[in-house]
C-alpha cells in the first residue's frame, strides 16, 4: 500500500512551514471560526495534536458529520425492535452498535441473547442472509454519501440474486441539507467550511455551490491528512481575507467537480431524497435517503410494521449543542462526569469519530 | 470414508478418551513426565524463585496466517513468564473440545504446540480434555498454566520505570492483531499479513544477560501497545512520551488499518516485547536483541518522562503533541 505517498502529507517541517505562514497572515486579525463538517477530520486534527498548534485567530469547530452522532434515538429504537424479533439478525457497522437508544444500546440487546453482528462491509450482510435463508437479516444503513453506495449496491445484489430474507433500514444522511439547515438556525457565527474529502469524491464540489454562494459562505474540499487540514485552512484563511465566498478544492488527488458519476447513479437508482431526523437537530427536510419503491422487498422500514415508538431523550444531554458547533464537550455539564467512553450518555461520545470521544481521548 | 471427528465419547473418562489421549496428546507431548500419565506431574527441584502464569485462548479463526491457537497458547505462556524475567520450565494444557471438531484439526493444532514447545524449550508436562455437546463452546478453546524460575539478580516490575529511561520494541506493531482481523474478515491484502506469535523467552534471555538490570519488560497483548505503556506509567507514577515517527509499523498493516479507521498502537501483538531501560544501558541492550532472531527489527521509540505521571504521549510527525489512553471497550472500524 501506498504509505509513502501518505507519509508525504505528514512530512513535519513541511508543516511547520505552512503554520508560520499561517500565523503570520492572521496576526492581529480576530478570531475566526471555521466548520470541520466531517468527524474523520475532528479525529485526524486530535490525533495530529494539530488543534493546540493552530494560531489563537484560526479556530476550529466541529459540526455534524459523524454519522453515528447524528443518528436520533427514535432510529436507535427502531434498530432495537428490530433485534428483539427471534427471526430477525440485525447488521451494521462498529460503533453503531454501543449508541444508547431510550433504554439500551444493540450491544447490550446482544448480550441479552439478540442476534446483532457487526460487519464491515455491507455485502457482508447479504452473505449472512444467503447463509441463513430462514432468518430476516436487516442490516442498519447509516452513513454519508460515501457509505451509502455501498449500501445500494448490495440491494441491488440481492435484488440480482433473488435473495428475499435481506432488507435495509436506512438511516442515511447526506451532508449539503444539513450544512443549509445549520445556517439557516441563527445560534451559529461561522467563517467557513471545511468540506470533507471523501463524501465529495462522490458527490463532487459542486454541490457545495449553493452554500458558497447562497450564505456567501467559504467551503474548501480537504484531504484528511494534517497537512491537507493545514493547507485547506489557509485558504479558508485567504478567502475570508480576500472577501471571497468560492468553492475550492484542496483534495486534488481525490476530488473533481463533478463526483463519481457511477456512484451517483446507484444512489439515484436504489434511494430518494426523502426528510430525515437528526439527533439534537430535529428533522431536516430532504436530508435523508429513502428507498424507492421500486425496491420496496429490500426495505426494512416497509416489510416489517414498526410500532409508533415514544423516545425518552436523557434531558442533560447536550450532543444536540455539541453536533452544531454551539458548545464545546467540555461545557457539557455530563462530559468526563458521567458520560465516557466506557459508559456514554450520548452518541458524540461513543463513536470512534464523535466530538466528544474525540475531546475525551486526546486531551487531558 | 467419513472424516473423523470429536464425539462426546472423547471426553468421557472411559475408553474412547484414553484413546484419544495415547494417540494425539501422550504422543505430541512425548517427555518423561507426561509419560507416566499419572494425576499430577511430579517434577525434580528447581533452584531460583518460582514464578506461575495461566491463561485461556479463545481465538476465532483457530487457524490464521503465521500460527494457530495451539501455538499461540504455548507463545502466550512461555511470555507471560519470561517478561516476568522466568525462564520458562514447564506447561500444563487443558482442552475444551466441541463436539464434531474434525480430528484432523485437532492433530494439526497439538502438533503446532508440540513444536512450539520444543522451540520454547519447555515441557508440557500434565493435560486434561473436556468434550462439550455442538454449539456450547466455538470449536476448541485452551488453557495453558506455565512454571519457570527467576534468577536471584533479576527484578523486573512494571513500577520500575524512570524518568531517563528509554522505551524499546523488538520489531513491528499490529501484526497479529491485522492477521486475524483480515482473515477473519475476509479481508484480501495482495500479500497476506502475517502475526507475529513466537515464544519471547530466547530473545529476553539474551536481553537480560546482556543488562540484568533491565527496569521493566512487558508482552504488549490485547489493547496493543498504548495500552500497556499506560499500565507502566500508571504503576511507575511517570510520563512516557512516544515519538511517531520511530513506531515501526509495517507498510500493510498500517494501510488496513487507516481503511478501517484503527489505530495500529491499540493492536493486539503476540510476538513483541516493551523494554524500559536506562538510557545508559540501552544501546547494549539494543544490540543484544537485534542479534536474536525475534528482535532484529528492534528499535527505540520513545522515553520515561517526569511530566504528566500517568498518561502516554505521543510526538506527532507533523510536532504536535496527543494523549495516548487506555483501549477502552473493544477498538472497532469507523464507517465513514
Ligand atoms: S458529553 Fe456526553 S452527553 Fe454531553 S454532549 Fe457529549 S456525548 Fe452528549
Amino acid at each position: 500500500m501506498a504509505l509513502r505517498y501518505v507519509d508525504e502529507f505528514r512530512d513535519g517541517g513541511l508543516a511547520a512551514k505552512i503554520l508560520l505562514r499561517l500565523k503570520k497572515t492572521v496576526h492581529g486579525l480576530e478570531p475566526m471560526h471555521f466548520m470541520e463538517i466531517c468527524g474523520t477530520h475532528t479525529v485526524a486534527v486530535f490525533r495530529s495534536g494539530l488543534r493546540d498548534m493552530l494560531p489563537e485567530a484560526v479556530r476550529l469547530v466541529s459540526g455534524p458529520g459523524c454519522p453515528v452522532c447524528v443518528t436520533a434515538d427514535e432510529d436507535i429504537d427502531r434498530a432495537i425492535w428490530f433485534a428483539r424479533r427471534p427471526e430477525v439478525i440485525v447488521t451494521s457497522f462498529g460503533d453503531l452498535l454501543r449508541v444508547p437508544g431510550s433504554e439500551s444500546s444493540l450491544l447490550e440487546e446482544r448480550s441479552r441473547g439478540a442476534d446483532v453482528r457487526m460487519v464491515y462491509a455491507s455485502y457482508e450482510a447479504v452473505k449472512i442472509a444467503q447463509d441463513h435463508p430462514d432468518r430476516e437479516v436487516v442490516f442498519i444503513g447509516i452513513g454519508f454519501e460515501t457509505t451509502a453506495p455501498t449500501v445500494a449496491a448490495a440491494i441491488r445484489q440481492a435484488a440480482a440474486q433473488g435473495i428475499d430474507n435481506f432488507s435495509v433500514f436506512s438511516v442515511h444522511k447526506l451532508l449539503p441539507p444539513v450544512m443549509r439547515a445549520l445556517l439557516d438556525s441563527d445560534s451559529l457565527r461561522l467563517d467557513g467550511f471545511l468540506c470533507p474529502g471523501h463524501v465529495t469524491t462522490v458527490i463532487g464540489a459542486r454541490a457545495y455551490e449553493e452554500v458558497a454562494r447562497g450564505y456567501g459562505m467559504p467551503c474548501v474540499v480537504t484531504g484528511f491528512e494534517p497537512l491537507d487540514i493545514l493547507q485547506g485552512l489557509s485558504m479558508l484563511v485567504d478567502q475570508k481575507r480576500s472577501g471571497r465566498h468560492d468553492v475550492e478544492i484542496q483534495y486534488r488527488r481525490g476530488v473533481t467537480w463533478e463526483g463519481n458519476p457511477a456512484a451517483q447513479k446507484l444512489l439515484e437508482e436504489i434511494f430518494e431524497p426523502a426528510d430525515a431526523a437528526w439527533r439534537g437537530l430535529g428533522s431536516i427536510p430532504g436530508s435523508g435517503l429513502a428507498i424507492r419503491s421500486a425496491y420496496a422487498d429490500y426495505d426494512a422500514a416497509r416489510r416489517f410494521s414498526i410500532p409508533e415508538i415514544r423516545v425518552r431523550e436523557n434531558p442533560a444531554c447536550r450532543c444536540g449543542d455539541v453536533l452544531r458547533g454551539v458548545i464545546r464537550p467540555p461545557e457539557c455539564p455530563l462530559f468526563r462526569k458521567v458520560c465516557r467512553p466506557q459508559t456514554p450518555k450520548g452518541p458524540c461520545m461513543v463513536s470512534s469519530e464523535g466530538t466528544c470521544g474525540a475531546y475525551y481521548r486526546y486531551t487531558s | 470414508m467419513r472424516e473423523e471427528t470429536i464425539q462426546l465419547d472423547h471426553g468421557s473418562g472411559g475408553r474412547a478418551m484414553h484413546a484419544l489421549v495415547e494417540r494425539v496428546f501422550a504422543r505430541a507431548f512425548a517427555n518423561d513426565f507426561l509419560q507416566e500419565l499419572n494425576d499430577s506431574a511430579i517434577l525434580p527441584p528447581a533452584s531460583g524463585r518460582l514464578a506461575m502464569t495461566t491463561d485461556s485462548y479463545v481465538v476465532d479463526p483457530i487457524v490464521f496466517p503465521g500460527g494457530d491457537i495451539g501455538s499461540l497458547a504455548v507463545h502466550g505462556t512461555v511470555n507471560d513468564l519470561a517478561v516476568s524475567g522466568a525462564r520458562p520450565l514447564y506447561l500444563t494444557a487443558g482442552f475444551v473440545l466441541e463436539e464434531g471438531l474434525p480430528m484432523a484439526v485437532l492433530d494439526r493444532i497439538v502438533s503446532s504446540m508440540a513444536e512450539a514447545a520444543r522451540e520454547a524449550s519447555v515441557l508440557i508436562v500434565a493435560g486434561d480434555t473436556k468434550v462439550v455437546p455442538r454449539g456450547k463452546a466455538d470449536k476448541i478453546f485452551i488453557n495453558t498454566a506455565g512454571i519457570g524460575v527467576v534468577r536471584d539478580d533479576v527484578r523486573l516490575g512494571g513500577g520500575n520505570a524512570r524518568p531517563g529511561d528509554v522505551v524499546l520494541i523488538n520489531g513491528t506493531i499490529g501484526d497479529h492483531g491485522m492477521a486475524v482481523l483480515c482473515r477473519r474478515e475476509g479481508i484480501a491484502m495482495e500479500s497476506e499479513i502475517l502475526s507475529d506469535s513466537a515464544s519471547l523467552n530466547h530473545l529476553i534471555e539474551a536481553m537480560l544477560g546482556a543488562f540484568p538490570g533491565i527496569h521493566v519488560l512487558r508482552d504488549p497483548t490485547r489493547g496493543g501497545v498504548a495500552t500497556t505503556l499506560n499500565e507502566i506509567a500508571c504503576q511507575s507514577g511517570v510520563g512516557i512520551r512516544l515519538h511517531e515517527e520511530a513506531l515501526p509499523v509495517r507498510e500493510d498493516v498500517a494501510g488496513v488499518c487507516e481503511l478501517l479507521g484503527l489505530d495500529p498502537l491499540y493492536v493486539a501483538n503476540e510476538g513483541k516485547v516493551l523494554a524500559v531501560v536506562p538510557a545508559e544501558s540501552a544501546d547494549v541492550v539494543l544490540e543484544a536483541m537485534r542479534r536474536s532472531p525475534r528482535g532484529r527489527d528492534a528499535c527505540r521509540i520513545g522515553e520515561v518522562v517526569a511530566e504528566e505521571p500517568g498518561r502516554v504521549f505521543l510526538r506527532t510527525r507533523i510536532g504536535g503533541h496527543r494523549l495516548l489512553d487506555m483501549l477502552r471497550g473493544e477498538q472497532l472500524p469507523r464507517i465513514c
